[in-house]
């Protein structure tokens, strides 16, 4: 650690292992930066003097264990320093954007069926009787750039511990990624950053080895492309759980055991948060590998019998998975949520191979590890189980009420901290500013020719067919899915996948996202509109009813303004529309520092919506199911094509951003829902990117049948282009199959929306859409369209 | 005996993952079924014994690594070697589905073509194409009334059921291929082949036949036809509303394809015992 140079600030204590005291005393504000560099705790200098302070008031300098617990607690990654801390955003102070903004969607909602928000490990739901829905989605962005397939596997891996970590059996995975373009041209790659498709492969790769090797179906995911990828890869991980609220513990007392179960420590996953909460450079692969953790899902799926068991019993007082941080974080979060504190002995954490310093044992992030709290009369009982499941457990510690964290190594107290300061780091104060990009807004003539447009949209990345990913990922163990991801013979791609848990309920949890990086060049906030309102409607489409939403920001670095200043845009509208559709935010994360030598990440917020269905007898899938069906458009089509794929693939981004209007859209989803619970409507699609004509082209193929289509019927605004009224992405927009006899109650429930019949479902496999003045602007078979989108992304569904 | 008084035992161990959607269709059906991790089975073999049925169920045992199925397919012959061969002489029905069916053909328990093998007469190998694959496939019943499970299926019937898999590819050794191949067919092994949903042979055709199989095989039995194994999920074609296209079908069967198989396994303990 230390080099010649700064060697004293250094002192190694006399004792038979390795534990550094760090000469903070004396230190002055260039030596407290060096410490911060040279140790990798990655703390600000406000932070450094912060520390300082303490150990001053107590007399003596810290330990390198002390001040690693320290660093990890309050690292961006663990404390979200940017999201709590105060912005200064032109002439408005905003004390934390998280509960200015996100949190309080959710306290003013504050619905009923909230159990617990943004306080445990996940966010908790009521789902059915006694049981509740846990949910959670996180990013590992930067450990996938290094290490593609490790990276992804173990974001997986963490995310079901955060499941497991609220007590809840993981019944379902989620994954959306964003790459770089896989033809980037490799000339251009810069030194460190790997190639688009090397990621590509192995993310995808390294998310099914986990889900699959746990059992666990991956249900509902995107891939997204964009050249500000390239060089920073963002993995989200999510992963749903089911728990019984009479089963859910959480009451860590004086006294209880600290047991510490599943994998060895190691040194993989040293500084993972310090890591993820800094810009990826040239040298981020050299120096920050031991950052990127080693997965073993079978681990993982071994303990998770073993903690459901535990959990049936009521064995333990209280869980939470080891992530960020590891042992350190996962002690002091537990000491300080039930206002305790603890004692831990490290040597008695069971080691992958000799040598760690201490400070390496208690911040490790190895994988597939948990802590529990065990009264000490169940001790035996929770080590047998866990000895049953072939698991190493192991107790490591006490809970204890004085509020302290003490460690030791070898009997030798090598750190003591109150739980109360690891708590309360100093407020970063952040500026932030806005100025909106300036994108032309693109001239060019109305192509004559928009079936090869048509084509090429359906081929085009973003929008073709992810079957080639989607079938290599598990998504129908358990047997538990009612609607797959991949819709029928001819997998066509559903807007939602919907699950069906218990086994004595016809009750169904749909899952569902919204993202689209394209709109957040123009105006994050928009984007974070158009993601809210996508997402909800994808849920709504299959049947999804009373939803839920979870946010996750992959952003640039927060200390440079004109980053932070489009998430406080996106934050805003995060509030504005989750409160005007009445979907409350239940958990939620950021991961920000997303730059590489290609400058930040295109900012990008996923959205996740949960909805639940009353009954999965009721849903319905976007493929159309006969001919003579009528084709019903819901909802108005502007000129919105800023940020649409039809203009990036004509080259250009352009200004007219999608907006949304929440008050017509919140009639046209209840309108939708009401016809769905009355068995109206037979096919049902979210009309988003490529537009009306890619979604229609998508209902057609996957139903096997062909569509007359009238353009003139089309409720629109102040448009007069076919191209533009096909490949709008205007938000608010279905399109719904209804069968001629329903024809009448499907248009008195609509009445007061803008809606338009606008084809019918042919016997033949043609492909039919006329124009304004009543030309044939597309014809072409349903194959042909079918063919382009199933192999638009490297050779596609088929062979590969 | 009768249908509730038939005891199912599905085995597991670290990385078996579809212990649990199994044994909801054996009680959906009728019969008892437990699900015991090997560690408690080994504590008391003779209660092994008193089961009637074992099945192996779909995952990832011991992760799969060496090759899939072979850590646990070794692990049982070691510890469990004797039971297991009184449990067939006694001609007690075995199924293995996926990492079952690897595992069974790993212990030599199948294809079995002189009685149970000391080394592995066949391989369930990588995919090709290589790769994991989930998806709904079409399989054609052959065999002629020698495989218990399937004595009521009527033969060139086409069931519809998912794989989920990247090894799966069964496989003889390349020189005695077509030897094999006629001794399966002779002593009447072969149970499932995948076809077209016309039923015609796959032939090799991806996605069709979705692993690169040798002759289409999707699944064996040994000669005696009391053990079973195949690579698609019938746990997971059990219920109407698992299939993947249910929403777009007017009139929907109470059960899927896969009930059949499960079914036939009880149907056979009822007569037989």
């Amino acid at each position: 650690m230390p080099s010649k140079k700064t060697g004293r600030l250094y002192i190694r204590k006399k004792l038979p292992f390795e534990v550094y005291e760090i000469n903070l005393m004396n230190a002055d504000d260039t030596e407290l930066q060096i410490i911060s560099r040279e140790t990798g705790v990655g703390l600000s200098l406000d932070e450094m003097k912060a520390v300082q302070q303490y150990f001053k008031r107590r007399g003596r300098n810290p330990t390198d264990v002390e001040l690693q617990t320290i660093g990890q607690t309050w690292s961006e990654h663990c404390f979200h320093k940017t999201f709590k801390g105060t912005i200064i955003f032109g002439d408005k102070e905003i004390e934390s954007l998280f509960k200015t903004y996100i949190f309080k969607v959710t306290k003013e909602l504050n619905p009923k069926w909230c159990f617990s928000v943004f306080e445990d490990n996940a966010g908790i739901i009521h789902f059915h009787g006694d049981y509740c829905v846990a949910v959670k989605v996180e990013t590992h962005n930067h450990p996938s750039a290094i290490e593609p397939f490790g990276g992804a596997a173990t974001g997986v891996g963490g995310v079901i511990r955060d499941i497991l970590g609220v007590w809840a059996d993981p019944i379902a995975c989620t994954d959306v990624l964003c790459f770089g373009p896989l033809d980037f041209p490799y000339e251009k790659l810069p030194t460190g950053v790997k190639h688009p498709r090397y990621v590509y492969r192995g993310v995808t790769a390294g998310i099914g080895c986990y889900g699959n090797n746990m059992g666990i179906p991956t249900l509902n995911g995107a891939i997204r492309f964009d050249e500000s990828y390239t060089g920073n890869v963002v993995v989200y991980c999510g992963c749903i759980g089911i728990v019984p609220l009479n089963k859910f513990q959480r009451q860590a007392e004086k006294g209880n055991v600290i047991v510490l179960a599943g994998g060895k420590t190691g040194r993989d996953g040293i500084h993972g948060v310090t890591f993820a909460s800094a810009e990826l450079t040239e040298e981020s692969e050299e120096v920050s590998r031991p950052a990127v953790q080693i997965a073993n899902p079978i681990q993982e799926e071994k303990l998770k019998r073993a903690i459901l068991q535990i959990r049936d019993r009521k064995l333990a007082s209280a869980i939470t998975d080891l992530g960020g941080g590891g042992i350190s974080c996962a002690v002091s979060e537990t000491a300080y949520r039930f206002g305790l504190g603890a004692s831990v002995e490290l040597e008695k954490v069971p080691l992958k191979y000799g040598g760690l310093a201490p400070w390496e044992i208690y911040v490790s992030e190895s994988q597939e590890r948990m802590l529990l709290a065990v009264p000490r009369n169940h001790l035996k009982k929770v080590l047998e189980v866990f000895e049953d499941e072939d698991v190493e457990a192991t107790p490591i510690g006490v809970y204890t009420d004085d509020g302290l964290i003490r460690v030791y190594y070898q009997s030798e107290n090598v750190a003591e901290v109150e739980v109360s300061f690891l708590f309360n780091p100093p407020k970063a104060i952040r500026r932030a500013v806005w100025v909106p990009p300036r994108f032309e807004e693109p001239e060019f003539p109305e192509p004559k020719d928009l079936t090869s447009t048509l084509l090429n949209l359906l081929a085009s990345p973003n929008i073709a067919s992810k079957e080639n990913v989607i079938r290599t990922y598990d998504h129908e163990v358990k047997g538990n899915t009612v609607l797959k991801p991949l819709h029928g013979e001819l997998a066509g791609p559903n807007d939602a996948a919907v699950i069906k848990p218990l086994d004595d309920s016809w009750k169904g949890i749909a899952i569902s996202c919204g993202i689209n990086p394209n709109y957040g060049k123009i105006d994050a906030y928009w984007m974070a509109a158009s993601n809210i309102e996508e997402a909800i409607r994808n849920n709504v489409a299959v049947g999804g009813t009373r939803i839920a939403l979870l946010d996750n920001f992959t952003w640039g670095n927060p200390e440079k303004p004109d980053r932070l200043g489009s998430l406080v845009r996106a934050c805003q509208a995060c509030y504005d529309f989750a409160k005007a559709f009445e979907t409350p935010f239940i958990s939620g994360k950021d991961s920000l520092y997303n730059e590489s030598p290609f400058g930040p990440v295109t900012p990008t917020l996923l959205i996740t919506a949960v909805g639940i269905v009353e009954d999965v007898r009721n849903i319905v899938s976007m493929d159309i199911k006969a001919p003579n069906g009528l084709i019903y458009i819901v909802g108005e089509t502007f000129q919105e094509l800023g940020g649409s794929e039809y203009y990036v693939l004509n080259g250009f981004i352009g200004n007219s951003v999608p907006k949304v209007r929440a008050p017509q859209a919140r009639r046209i989803i209840r309108g939708i829902q009401t016809a769905i619970e009355q068995g109206l409507i037979k096919a049902c699609h979210d009309v988003s990117e490529g537009g009306l004509g890619v979604a229609l082209a998508e209902m057609a193929f996957s139903g096997g049948y062909g569509v007359e289509i009238d353009l003139a019927r089309v409720p629109v605004r102040d448009i007069i282009r076919n191209d533009f009224i096909l490949f709008s992405e205007s938000n608010g927009r279905f399109l719904v199959e209804v069968s001629e006899k329903s024809r009448e109650e499907f248009e008195s429930i609509m009445r007061g929306t803008p809606y338009g019949l606008i084809g019918i479902v042919t016997q033949s496999q043609h492909f039919c859409i006329r124009g304004l003045k009543g030309e044939t602007v597309i014809d072409v078979s349903i194959r042909e369209l079918m063919q382009s989108w199933k192999f638009g992304l490297e050779g596609g569904g088929s062979v590969k | 005996m009768k249908r509730e008084e038939i005891r199912v035992l599905l085995m597991r161990v670290g990385g078996t993952n579809c212990d649990k959607e199994t044994q909801r269709a054996f009680l959906e059906l009728g019969a008892q079924a437990d699900v015991f991790h090997i560690n408690q089975i080994m504590r008391d073999k003779e209660k092994f014994l008193e089961y009637d049925a074992l099945v192996f169920p779909g995952g990832f045992s011991y992760g799969d690594y060496v090759r899939a199925g072979a850590i646990w397919a070794k692990w049982i012959i070691a510890k469990l070697g004797r039971e297991i061969k009184r449990f067939i002489a006694e001609e007690k029905p075995i199924i293995g589905i996926c990492n079952g069916f690897q595992v069974l053909v790993e212990m030599g328990v199948l294809p079995a073509f002189n009685g149970i093998s000391e080394h592995p007469e066949a391989a369930l190998a990588t995919n090709f194409p290589p790769g994991y694959n989930c998806r709904w496939v079409y399989i054609r019943h052959e065999n002629h009334g020698n495989c218990v499970f399937t004595r009521r299926i009527a033969k060139n019937m086409v069931l519809r059921i998912p794989v989920a898999h990247s090894e799966g590819r069964f496989t003889f050794p390349k020189e005695r291929e077509n030897v094999c191949l006629e001794r399966l067919i002779e002593n009447d092994q072969l149970v499932f082949r995948y076809c077209h949903s016309d039923g015609k042979p796959a032939e090799n055709v991806y996605p069709a036949n979705p692993n690169g199989s040798f002759y289409d095989i999707a699944g064996i039995c040994n000669r005696e036809g009391t053990v079973l194994g195949l690579m698609p999920h019938p746990e997971r074609a059990f219920y109407w509303w698992q299939q993947p296209d249910w929403t777009k079908r007017k009139f929907l069967p109470q059960y899927g394809d896969g009930k059949l198989i499960l079914e036939g396994m009880l149907r056979y303990l009822e007569q037989k015992f």
